[in-house]
């Protein structure tokens, strides 16, 4: 039965990861770029509900779309003023302002939220009994399952079927020729992130109703563990992110009950370096030699 | 058409286009030609707004495009092919056709496709299929195709001879030739000089950056000079 549970557990952990990594993933995809500040958009859309529900007394249906509402403008933001300028400069100058964004971020939150540890109140609370005093799954647990697969399903359509989506991998192919069919490639930067961003709101929601604690730095080991899970399915690829999300999320867990607590971060970078070192594209990821 | 005014295009320090002038006239086909390196690729790119001018003017249509971005140039009428293809390799055939057609309307897309797959059979045989695991030649006309989706008063074609077997290059110019018929407007840039010319009507000879002659494609064709340096004596 323990061993259910903890299946359990880990998938619906890595189901939330799967939906952070989606984010990493898509904006790598499209612009080439790590955005560390990633985990910290999950720590701010956990903040807005927090806020929403708990002083403004709103229901939790509300306090999700909102903070939907502002990690997307935020992302939207984010691009426009920290990477917008830097989309020539080298990779380099852009990952140590992705993690300048990070820190102000968490900063902010600080600043605006004080530091102590807040107490989150799930958005659904209870569980699903299926064998009483051995067995159950809470309704968190099945919320975050339940996202995932709708967040993955909206993806392939979008990416597959509309005129946008098209577009957009259109832009992670080759933007100059992206350019050429008249797509603006700028707002296509911006609407991934602001789809990513809106991800990490959902995620940084079932997140915190799943782990109840709250701080400014909420956001960052999640945004580290969920990086992980891109690289380690494919960074880049969607069905990657979903794989290594969710296989993260049971070797974690597992690790955790079966391992020690304290080395289960250990053993999931043990396995995402063998990974690398036998599939150094990541599990569904396509290796592309360096053009010359 | 298209007047092209005294451009002048940098890459950094580098001085790659050096007061260019010329102007490509409704119905024609103009050609580009001159050796590697001579700056042809660099021309189109600042024309279709990839790249940017620090003199001169570039006029479409009447319209002055200074500072108009490159995907709003395409919204006016004017379709470039690259050099090297550029086809979307992972989307399939059909997708980069769509991408091609980006800025019509939903209802133009599927005659589009018809006159596409009118002129290029063999892309209909494989709208399902990959681009990536195209032919050579068959990228090409992909490439071509997409370009036409838009429906361009102007068409820029970039090498679009470049690394085909012999039959391919003809069955490529072929096609040049028909949509010239068809009254399209093309600016064409290749280093096959003894094609390019035989199917433009006026040319215009590149080197280093400036323009060292000019006529027509019969006159550059029987040209001593260009006969020496270009079509092997
Ligand atoms: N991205 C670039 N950076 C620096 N120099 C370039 C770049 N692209 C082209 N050049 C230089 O500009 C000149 C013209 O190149 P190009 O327009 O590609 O010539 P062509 O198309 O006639 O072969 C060449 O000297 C080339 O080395
Ligand atoms: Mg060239």
């Amino acid at each position: 039965m323990s061993f259910l549970n903890n299946a359990i557990t880990g998938i619906s952990l890595g189901s939330i990861y799967a939906i952070i990594a989606l984010g990493y993933t898509m904006v790598y995809g499209i612009a080439k770029m790590l955005n560390f500040a990633h985990g910290d958009v999950i720590m701010v859309g956990a903040y807005v509900c927090f806020l929403a529900m708990g002083n403004a007394g709103l229901p939790s249906v509300v306090g999700v779309l909102l903070a939907v509402a502002v990690c997307t403008v935020l992302g939207i933001v984010i691009e426009r003023l920290a990477y917008k300028p830097l989309r020539a400069a080298p990779s380099l100058a852009v990952l140590i302002t992705a993690i300048g964004v990070s820190y102000l971020l968490q900063n902010s939150a600080q600043i605006l939220w004080g530091a102590a540890t807040k107490t989150f109140r799930p958005i659904v609370e209870g569980s699903l009994v299926l064998v009483p005093g051995q067995l159950s799954i809470s309704y968190v647990a099945i919320l975050s399952v339940v996202c995932c697969i709708v967040v993955m399903v909206a993806l392939s359509v979008f990416t597959g079927q509309t005129k946008m989506g098209k577009a957009m991998r259109a832009c992670s192919e080759d933007k100059a020729a992206a350019q050429l069919m008249g797509i603006d490639v700028d707002a296509t930067i911006s609407m991934t992130f602001a789809i990513g961003s809106a991800l990490a709101a959902i995620a940084g929601v079932l997140m915190c109703s799943a782990y109840p604690v709250l701080s400014p730095t909420t956001g960052s080991l999640p945004g580290i563990r969920a990086f992980t899970a891109a690289v380690f399915g494919g960074i880049g690829s969607v069905p990657g992110a979903l794989l290594g999300g969710i296989l993260l999320g049971v070797i974690e867990t597992f690790a955790k009950a079966y391992i020690s607590t304290d080395l289960s971060d250990a053993v999931v970078f043990a396995v995402l370096i063998i990974v690398l070192l036998v599939r150094p594209a990541g599990l569904l990821g396509k290796y592309v030699p360096e053009k010359v | 058409m298209l007047t092209v005014d005294d451009i002048n295009v940098y890459y950094g320090a580098i001085h790659a286009i050096k007061g260019v002038s010329f102007r490509v006239d409704d119905g024609e086909v103009v050609t580009l030609i001159g050796a590697n390196g001579a700056g042809k690729s660099t021309i189109l790119n600042t024309v279709c707004g990839l790249l940017h001018s620090r003199t001169g003017s570039i006029q479409f249509l009447d319209k002055t495009l200074g500072n108009v971005p490159a995907h709003k140039i395409v919204e006016l009428g004017m379709a470039h092919v690259p050099e090297g293809r550029r086809i979307f390799q992972q989307m399939t055939v059909e997708e980069n056709l769509e991408m091609g057609a980006y800025t019509r309307a939903r209802a133009d897309i599927e005659p589009g496709l018809e006159r596409v797959y009118e002129q290029f059979p063999r892309l209909k045989e494989r709208r399902k299929q990959v681009a990536g695991t195209l032919s050579g030649g068959e990228q090409q006309m992909l490439a071509m195709g997409r370009g036409l989706m838009s429906d361009p008063k102007l068409l820029m074609l970039d090498e679009p001879s470049m690394g085909l077997a012999p039959i391919l290059v003809e069955q490529i110019f072929d096609i040049i030739r028909k949509l010239h018929q068809a009254g399209t407007t093309i600016l064409l840039v290749e280093q096959n000089a003894r094609m390019a010319l035989s199917v433009a009507d006026r040319g215009y000879v590149l080197e280093t950056g400036k323009i060292v002659a000019t006529g027509t494609g019969d006159e550059l064709l029987h040209d001593e000079a260009v006969k020496k340096a270009y079509l092997g004596g």
